[in-house]
């Protein structure tokens, strides 16, 4: 059987792997995506796990996703529609609690209440958040220059950056260096004095991270999440309508609406090379399809361990990518109810449902949590981001039922003893006794739970570990060194062979970015 | 669903929310304060002028700074000298930070020999903290605690003296402690209309009590409760600058040139050149000693020009009911040589008034130039007057 014939195969139907085939299809390519699972969206993905109870079962929220790739793909017109997450209620360890509502007067007014000096910093640093996510907002669309290189556009793009950082001005340059070197519980102290907000804001630099709050560069990761923006508003996160695999299912409508066609149970087993060029893809089925461009949307270690043989790539490369860290720490437990949580900080049924609750009531909670993990064992009483999409987007769930999503830090993918069943139902226990100390009505509501270890984010995504943005989001791992100094720019040592997902710059989370990056590299070599 | 409340109400709310016809609410620094009472704010913004306007302003940030140093801690803070500021005085002044760009603006009052009131816009309990290191001092927030009511007009002193008070005396931002119906109060001769007037700082427990009694004793002068949209137009008439609106607190500022330095709004004569060390000082003398590039200004839009243009459409001028808060250009010939930021039509004064950020050389009084107007749709220039700040100075003010 001869094989089938495309300019461009694209292997995982990740988001970003449908992006750079929209991208690659709007340029004329006669692009084929390759989905190993029967749905798309890799671990951006809605299931109906539960008759009747959709969930987002992997990334749940949305803020990264690039408005350039919207705007490009006509994303809203495929079915994007972003609901807003407003608040976010910190329970407390004495009963009360920490919100953070839209309105910046009420936000205030509730910040005041627990420290006066922590409202008005909130100002300066919002305004110092601000300019420093504008700063690296241009970084999330340039090709990472190579700073040893010198080469005349790797030296160019090294200028535009250096002039860039010129730019910003000595006091953001500091803030910009404290943000890269320090932890995020450091880098807050400087500003705050409240213990709760503290942990609350120092969160956002742990989530998907083998990191602390303690941890030096845990800071940096604070900040990725503060350029999320939606509609030009920084640090907006919100649900996509139908869960994040609805957004997976926009990309995929405005790829083949462009051309590219995208199949689903269809197993990528290997690339096929000849003479240093990929020349085409072999299915787990034994199908084979030909194209002159091969483009992997998995993480590094699928990219270069898996899918071709090391043996074809350079010795340092293939070290580069073995000790490319994933190391995931993160688990979600999603659970159907049969009714809302009432929360002894807020009774009753109220705004805040509409929200995320951050089980984060201390520095000292949380980095306990991370002792946990470092020591091998999933957090006694974790890190938890609690969303109900039902509230806001009621076709999630039966009417008057609901679905909640819990995202649980830390859960190590090397756990002693390995992850097993009992493992499993221990972590789910651990997660549900924990909220239900903020909760106490939980365990009567659940009808249904879904508990995924890291083991089984790697099993079910094939992401490596279990590492949610497929590759620690640490500074060692990040622009040109993401995946591997030589390797940053997509392009892979084998002809025709690319690389797309988050494991390349800028890296994890609905972004689409590497996608985007990639396939602008892969025509500008095509040409 | 099991709402918290949003805004913030103010002492006198069981008073001032039954008087609001037409639901014109807005917010001020997290507060829900009155628009207008009445449907259209002209008899509000008459008995500033012409009787006495009552003004709920206890949204205002209060503080009061105790101790030795308290005096040592206001001075290394704001521009003016405070050393100076005597038992009873007020001071009005902004402060800086150390670039010398104004973080904010209010009063401080000196109530006893060592305690002092600040008011702001802003809240800044975290900056006074932040200046007090290494000195004796205690600083309160009493915002909550203190109500504060603005009496302006011609009959305000009379209102006052109706009800007993020793105000005949009181001078221009100087405050007396008194009592009227055994509620003990401050009064000051002060407020944001350039008229006669005073301001009354009084306990939250007290405040409804207190409107009773001045509607009382008012009613007889003239009296009328008034809201920000009748304030709004005396204040543009007085010169008298807003923040958030004519100029922004610096750590609001995204881009350098969103911050201003005291001179670029008309605050230069509030930086003290012979006070000790305080914030912003070296680049504040620096900028004193280099020429002027911006001046915050009066214009006056010219009527001729206004019917002019609205002639062109079959119009009679349009003038704006109440006073806008938006930024309209300002031109020399071709060139944009600034912007104004508040601007009303006087019903006194009878002309059309703006207050400007005009770059040099075009700030001088006398100034011609010409403001962006939208004429049905379209934008035109209107010919426009530098004038001299305030635009309404009345005897009766300082008298």
């Amino acid at each position: 059987m001869s094989a089938a014939r495309y300019d461009a195969i694209v292997i995982g139907g990740g988001h970003n792997g449908l992006v750079a085939a929209a991208y690659l299809a709007r340029a004329g390519k006669k692009t084929v995506v390759l989905e190993r699972r029967h749905v798309l969206g890799g671990a951006a993905v809605t299931e109906e796990i539960f008759p009747g109870f959709k969930f987002s079962v992997f990334s749940y929220v949305v803020s990264l996703l690039r408005p350039e790739i919207i705007r490009d793909l006509d994303l809203p017109r495929h079915g994007l529609q972003i609901l807003p997450l407003e608040s976010t209620v910190t329970p407390m360890d004495n009963g009360d609690y920490l919100a953070a509502w839209g309105d910046a007067d009420e936000s205030r007014f509730e910040l005041e209440r627990h420290s006066p000096h922590d409202a008005e910093a909130m100002v300066e640093f919002g305004r110092l958040m601000h300019h420093m996510a504008m700063a690296v907002k241009p970084i999330l669309g340039m090709l990472p220059p190579d700073p040893a290189s010198l080469s005349p556009s790797d030296l160019k793009g090294l200028l535009k950056l250096g002039g860039h950082f010129r730019s910003l001005g000595a006091e953001r340059f500091h803030a910009l260096h404290k943000l890269m070197t320090m932890s995020s519980a450091d880098y807050l102290d400087e500003w705050f004095e409240f213990d709760t907000l503290k942990a609350t804001k120092s969160a956002s630099g742990i989530i998907g991270t083998f990191l602390g709050p303690r941890s030096p560069g845990s800071a940096y990761v604070l900040l990725h999440h503060y350029m999320g923006e939606i509609d030009g508003a920084f640090r907006a996160w919100g649900f996509q309508r139908g869960g994040t695999g609805a957004i997976s299912n926009a990309i995929a409508s405005a790829a083949r609406a462009l051309g590219a066609e995208i199949r689903t149970e269809a197993a990528v087993e290997r690339v096929t090379v000849s003479g240093g060029r990929a020349t085409g893809v072999a299915l787990a089925n034994g199908d084979e399809l030909s194209a002159p461009i091969v483009v992997s949307s998995l993480d590094p270690r699928r990219t270069f361990l898996d899918l071709v043989d090391p043996k074809a790539l350079p010795a340092d490369l293939v070290t580069d990518v073995r000790r490319y860290k994933f190391r995931g720490s993160s688990g979600k437990v999603n659970l159907a109810l049969s009714g809302l949580p009432d929360f002894t900080c807020m009774p009753g049924v109220g705004p805040h449902l509409r929200g995320a609750v951050s089980i984060s009531p201390s520095v000292e909670y949380l980095e306990r949590a991370y002792d946990d993990a470092k020591y091998g064992e999933f957090s006694r009483h974790p890190y938890m981001d609690i969303v109900i999409p039902s509230m806001i987007d009621p076709g999630m769930a039966p009417p008057g039922k609901h679905v909640m999503s819990i995202f649980v830090q830390y859960a190590p993918f090397q756990i002693n003893g390995g992850w097993d069943d009992a493992k499993r139902d221990a972590f789910g226990n651990a997660v549900i006794d924990t909220v239900s100390r903020y909760a106490p009505n939980l365990k009567s509501l659940i009808l249904h739970k879904q508990v995924i270890t890291p083991a089984d984010i790697e099993r079910i995504t094939g992401l490596s570990e279990g590492n949610i943005f497929a590759g620690e989001l640490a500074l060692q791992q990040l622009f040109f060194l993401r995946p591997s100094a030589q390797w940053a720019k997509y392009a892979t040592p084998i002809d025709g062979y690319w690389q797309c997902g988050s494991g390349t710059h800028p890296g994890g989370g609905i972004m689409g970015a590497p996608g985007r990056l990639a396939a602008q590299q892969i025509l500008k070599a095509a040409r | 669903m099991n709402f918290v409340r949003v805004l913030r109400a103010t002492p006198f709310h069981a008073r001032t929310a039954p008087l609001v016809r037409a639901q014109t609410w807005r917010r001020w620094a997290g507060y829900q304060v009155a628009s207008a009472y009445e449907p259209h704010p002209d008899r509000e913004y008459a008995a500033i002028r012409n009787a006495a306007g009552l003004i709920d302003v206890s949204p205002l940030h209060k503080y009061l700074i105790g101790g030795p140093h308290a005096a040592r801690l206001l001075d290394r803070m704001v521009t003016r000298d405070v050393t100076r500021c005597e038992l009873g005085q007020v001071l009005y002044t902004p402060w800086c930070d150390g670039d010398g760009k104004v973080l904010d603006d209010g009063t401080i009052s000196r109530l006893d020999s060592r305690t002092y009131r600040l008011t702001s816009a802003e809240p800044n309990l975290r900056w006074l903290h932040m200046n007090a290191v290494g000195l004796d001092v205690t600083i309160d927030d009493v915002s909550a605690q203190t109500a504060a009511l603005a009496l302006q007009g011609p009959n305000s002193r009379a209102i006052l003296q109706a009800l007993g008070a020793n105000v005949g005396n009181l001078q221009y931002f100087r405050l007396t402690h008194t009592n009227v119906r055994d509620i003990p109060l401050t009064i000051s001769r002060t407020g944001y209309t350039g008229d006669l007037g005073y301001e009354l700082w009084v306990r939250a427990d007290d405040a409804v009590r207190l409107w009773d009694a001045l509607i009382e004793a008012g009613t007889a002068y003239g009296i009328v409760p008034a809201g920000i949209w009748a304030l709004d137009l005396a204040r543009i008439e007085a010169g008298l600058i807003m923040l958030d609106v004519d100029y922004f607190s610096a750590p609001r500022a995204i881009i350098p040139d969103q911050k201003s330095s005291p001179f670029e709004i008309n605050l230069g004569w509030a930086v003290s050149t012979s006070k000790g060390p305080f914030n912003g000082q070296r680049a504040l003398d620096a900028e004193r000693a280099r020429a002027q590039q911006w001046a915050f200004v009066g214009l006056e839009i010219k009527w001729d020009s206004l019917e002019r243009l609205f002639a062109e459409r079959s119009l009679a001028p349009q003038l704006p009911t109440v006073a806008w808060r938006t930024s309209a250009p300002v031109y020399s010939g071709d060139h944009q040589v600034g912007y104004a930021t508040s601007g009303c039509w006087s019903p006194l004064l009878k002309k059309y008034l703006a207050l400007a950020h005009i770059q040099a050389p075009h700030f001088g009084v006398g100034s011609r130039l010409q403001m962006e107007i939208t004429v049905e749709h379209r934008r035109k220039r209107a010919d426009a007057v530098v004038r001299k700040l305030p635009f309404f100075d009345p005897e009766r003010k300082r008298a």
